[in-house]
């Protein structure tokens, strides 16, 4: 178990942090707590991209007074270009999410999903 | 069929019957409004509240909280298995440490000609992955001018005029301090992230970094100096043609590659000396465009929550 803990300290810190993001998530009725839990899963997988590419020993993937990369020496570039992908995506959903949240709110004069949905049900019944 | 509905049922010969398909467990078992003997249901009203059964709200609040948690549990559990299985953090010889990544580190620069690795596998190797990144982020300001943008011809909204009756007071304030600093600010700031974007692929950094530094720059000087003045060298017009149109420019460039398979024709723009400023072949460019888009989508979404328009 320790063992198990001292391998994987950055993994286990991204999967409770991605445990906290889908709680809050899920049990938030807020709207804006809502997207604020989306941020927080998101940066989970970042850290988790992040440790998985982490190589003990090597440095950043950047020739700095060379032009002849050696062998063995940098690390794995690949989850850098992914985290990327991931930041932009998050933040354009972020955007695009808040967007939906202030029109919802202008229209409605609450942020309380429950008390959206039973606003539009009624305006639906009558 | 209306003898056997006549007499109590045993449990098996409901399932029975409904396996058999005579009857639904519906109409049979859970709504019977006339029972055998006679009785008829009397109808329980449930509180209501605009339209909704309260009970039937608490239990489903009941029911979503227990399962939410259980299945938030569960997810962890398993993902911390998972994560148990895995290779430990920092290791040589793990799976994710392939020939992909090797071939990135050790012929980037020879193919790509930038000294920055990750820039040389975005935006060449990888360059359609941020063509995608970057029409992501085109139709996400797209999406937010469509919902936020206001009508400048319709402000008879109470928001809409306390909103600009606020931006009035805001732009007559002196606000000696804010001006100040941000004039003597500013100008290292943008300078700063055309040094970022520049410089995108012989240190770190990039059109991402550099467009999100360029950003804030714009978003400092509309709040120090106001949105009017602002406006009189970044309207909508030079909005929408600083998002589009670097994005077409950077399909244009990179359309050659794509259309033949990523199979890399033989380009003008060669790699040239790797660590000079002019090298890299388009990367450079590309870097230009990817920032252009991000610095203005940056800007773009704090104008559009803040004051609903560009």
């Amino acid at each position: 178990m320790g063992n198990f803990i001292m391998n994987h300290y950055y993994e286990i810190t991204a999967v409770i942090l991605f445990g906290i993001g889908f709680i809050s998530l899920l049990l938030h009725s807020n709207l804006i707590k809502k997207i604020v839990g989306l941020n927080i899963m998101d940066t989970a997988i970042y850290l988790f991209l992040a440790s998985r590419g982490f190589i003990h020993g090597r440095v950043a993937p950047l020739l700095i007074g060379t032009t002849v990369p050696e062998d063995g020496v940098y690390i794995n570039p690949i989850p850098a270009g992914l985290v990327l992908t991931g930041i932009v995506v998050s933040v354009s959903v972020t955007a695009f999410s808040l967007a939906l949240t202030q029109r919802l709110y202008k229209k409605y004069h609450t942020l309380n999903l429950d008390e959206i949905l039973l606003l539009a049900k009624k305006e639906v019944s009558k | 069929m209306n003898n056997s509905t006549n007499r109590p049922q045993k449990p098996w010969e409901k399932f029975a019957r409904w396996v058999n398909g005579d009857s639904t467990p519906e109409d049979s078992v859970l709504r019977r409004d006339e029972f055998p003997d006679g009785r008829k249901r009397v109808a329980q009203p449930e509180k209501m509240i605009d339209g909704t059964a309260v009970g039937r709200i608490r239990r489903f609040r009941k029911f979503y909280l227990a399962a939410s948690v259980v299945i938030c549990c569960l997810f962890i559990a398993l993902m911390l298995y998972t994560v148990s299985e895995m290779p430990p953090y920092g290791a040589v010889d793990v799976p994710t440490n392939n020939e992909v990544a090797e071939k990135y580190i050790m012929d980037g620069v020879t193919e790509t000609g930038a000294t920055n690795i990750v820039a040389g596998m975005i935006l060449d190797y990888r360059a359609f992955d941020t063509l995608g990144e970057s029409t992501v982020l085109f139709i996400a300001i797209m999406s937010v001018v469509l919902l936020l943008r206001k009508d400048k011809e319709y402000v008879n909204d109470e928001e809409d005029l306390r909103i600009l009756e606020e931006q009035r007071i805001q732009e007559q304030k002196p606000n000696v301090a804010l001006k100040t600093v941000a004039f003597i600010m500013i100008p290292f700031i943008f300078l700063f992230g055309i040094y970022v974007i520049l410089n995108g692929h012989i240190s770190p950094g990039g059109g991402f970094s550099g467009g999100a530094i360029l950003g804030a720059g714009l978003i400092l000087y509309a709040n120090s100096f106001g949105f009017t003045k602002l406006r009189k060298f970044f309207n909508f017009k030079v909005f929408t043609a600083f998002t589009s149109g670097p994005l077409l420019v950077y399909a244009g460039l990179k359309t050659y590659s794509f259309f033949t398979g990523a199979n890399h024709l033989y380009s003008i723009i060669g790699p040239g000396t790797p660590g000079m400023i002019l090298s890299a072949g388009i990367i450079l460019p590309l870097n230009i465009c990817v920032g252009m888009i991000v610095a203005c989508t940056m800007f773009g979404f704090y104008a559009l929550f803040s004051k609903g328009e560009i």
